[in-house]
């Protein structure tokens, strides 16, 4: 009897939690072209308000499977992505790809762990989120609240792309492509050959700034290549769906005016505590979330560039 | 009633269980759970701590924007003529896995007063400041880091890149406005008077928590855990580091030139690895 009431009262949390995952609420996307559907996550921090949804994420429908592109920052906002997929085909998900490894694009995995569907990333991110993993959720377990990390599990890919693979959705060929280390040192892109439509994740912000976590050296070599890709519209991994490759010129300018004052800085001596307060401070007024991030960004360009 | 009271236990262990969980989080502040006096067992033998605020200063941004690389500034405060000398300054960041950062040794005659250098930062945290002076005592100051927001880790960034530049050292001086350059001479060798100076070392840092690609095992930590900086045969600086210094480990500092017309460095590793070079001290000072 004792034993009943205990199990009881584990029976009433589990449900409980059931319960909510049973009641998601699909997550507003758009149809950008035929048979891609994108959420636009808001341009903020990451908090318990906004359940972690600020990156882009979205899926891609073939004849025979879906592909999930990012999964969110909350096993919550993962949950509302598949009750946004499921409210339009019952295909099934054969693919998450991880575009890398920040916890706005892979918090969600939890929500997509199964049988028959298969976790994609770069060769690098396994590493990645190994090193960073418990980090991450200790600092967002403080940042977001215990609840909105309730069940978000580091998930490592198990399909590694290292340099160019194809998947195949059914008459619907995806080309994943890994990068060297630019945003992060784990970047992937997915671009559908059918509407030349690029999933570019962190390699392209619009709107808010460009997070450095990589080499800014490396990101600007990258631009150029991504620029001769043969999109005509690309999902950012943060801001508006834009044409390609106009969308690069913001991200470009800002990184170029970045490299370029801390080389003047790293030139005359000035220590990384003045990059911090001054590099690229002219870029301010034309991005979202600069207060936020400059800093940081130019902490790790100096930190980069002092070597060269 | 036995049984009924049993209940009872049950369903409180049960809540216990979970508001105790649910305390978790809040524990990581520092104000929940200081570390501080366990660290003062741990780190300094339970010595006494003396107010530091005139000893030795602390400088750290109030926010670490990135929490692989957060700049520290350690800077002595002795007046001129007090006859105690700064013999070593420890750097302990309270809430980080490893809390001491490092423990910098100041060469006799090298007069170091200022020691920048990076750190990485978990939590936000208490960072402590001790000097051992040569009257016997600890000094100790301190400061508070709010940890990064983001998805910045206090982990090698680039890790392929990190491991290209292992071994690679870099030595760097710099002018130093208004100290004392308008009374040095050209041609006439080495300048004396303060120099500010800076070390880099190649080094990827691995707190210990990557996983190997191939054997899908954890690898061990790999940080250098040992650094001695010279001019000629004098010691101006020692480090004795932990994995809490961010990768590629840089040492900025000041120091009183002996006239040497060398300056040697010498790192180590955990894996044994020394790394040597040594460079001609440019009279210039620049």
């Amino acid at each position: 009897m004792a034993h009943g009431v205990s199990v009881l009262a584990l029976l009433v949390v589990f449900a409980t939690s059931t319960l909510a995952q049973a009641k998601a609420q699909e997550l507003p996307v758009s149809e950008v072209a035929p048979g891609i559907f994108v959420h636009q996550g808001q341009t903020a921090l990451m908090t318990g308000e906004n359940e972690g949804a600020t990156a882009n994420i979205g899926f891609i429908i073939g004849e025979s499977a879906v592909a999930v592109i990012d999964t969110g920052g909350s096993v919550r906002e993962g949950q509302r992505l598949l009750a946004a997929i499921r409210a339009r085909t019952d295909k099934p998900i054969r693919y998450v790809i991880y575009t890398h490894g920040h916890p706005d694009h892979v918090f969600g995995g939890a929500a997509f762990a199964g049988d028959g569907t298969e976790f994609v990333g770069h060769r690098n991110l396994p590493r990645a989120l190994a090193a960073r993993g418990p980090f991450y959720l200790d600092a967002f377990r403080r940042i977001m609240g215990a609840q909105s990390l309730d069940g978000v599990r580091m998930i490592p890919p198990t399909l590694l792309v290292d340099g160019t693979i194809k998947l195949d959705l059914g008459s619907r060929t995806l080309t994943l492509k890994s990068w060297p280390a630019a945003h992060s040192d784990n970047d992937v892109t997915v671009f559908d050959e059918q509407t030349k439509t690029l999933f570019a994740g962190d390699l392209v912000f619009l709107g808010h700034i460009p997070v450095l976590d990589g080499s800014i050296r490396g990101w600007l070599a990258v631009i150029d290549e991504l620029g001769a890709l043969p999109a005509q519209r690309v999902i950012p991994g943060h801001g508006p769906v834009s044409e390609w490759p106009g969308a690069l010129a913001d991200q470009r300018r800002y990184l170029e005016t970045l490299a370029a004052d801390v080389r003047k800085l790293v030139a005359r001596g000035a220590p990384i505590t003045v990059a911090a307060d001054t590099a690229a401070a002219g870029e301010r007024p034309r991005w979202q979330l600069f207060d936020d991030y400059n800093a940081r960004n130019a902490t790790s360009a100096f930190s980069e560039i002092e070597w060269e | 009633m036995p049984g009924r009271r049993f209940h009872l236990l049950c369903i409180a262990s049960l809540l216990s269980v979970m508001l105790a969980g649910a305390r978790v989080a809040p524990a990581a502040t520092p104000e929940a759970n200081d570390p501080w006096p366990g660290l003062v067992q741990d780190i300094f033998n339970n010595r006494p701590m003396n107010d530091g605020a005139d000893v030795i200063a602390i400088e750290m941004p109030y926010r670490a924007e990135d929490a692989a690389i957060v700049p520290v500034t350690l800077r002595t405060k002795l007046p001129p003529g007090d006859s105690r000398r700064v013999l070593r300054i420890t750097l302990v960041i309270d809430q980080n896995p490893a809390p001491m950062a490092a423990k910098f040794e100041l060469g006799p005659d090298a007069n170091v007063t200022e020691i920048s250098t990076r750190v990485r930062v978990n939590n936000y945290t208490d960072v402590h400041a001790v000097a051992e002076l040569s009257d016997g005592k600890l000094y100790m100051t301190k400061t508070y880091v709010k940890a990064s927001g983001g998805c910045s880790a206090p982990a090698t960034k680039v890790a392929d890149e990190a491991k290209n530049r292992l071994g690679q050292m870099r030595y760097r001086q710099f002018a130093r406005a208004g100290e004392g350059r308008a009374g040095q001479g050209s041609g006439q060798g080495p300048a004396s008077g303060t120099r500010e100076a800076q070390i880099m070392i190649g080094h990827p840092s691995h707190s210990g928590l990557q996983m190997d690609q191939v054997t899908q095992l954890y690898i061990p930590a790999f940080f250098v855990d040992q650094l001695r900086l010279w001019q000629d045969d004098s010691l101006v600086l020692a480090m004795e580091g932990g994995i809490s210094i961010s990768e590629d480990p840089n040492i900025r500092f000041t120091y009183v030139s002996n006239g040497a017309t060398r300056f040697r460095a010498e790192a180590r590793d955990t894996e044994g690895h020394v790394f040597q070079k040594e460079w001609k001290v440019d009279d210039s000072g620049i």
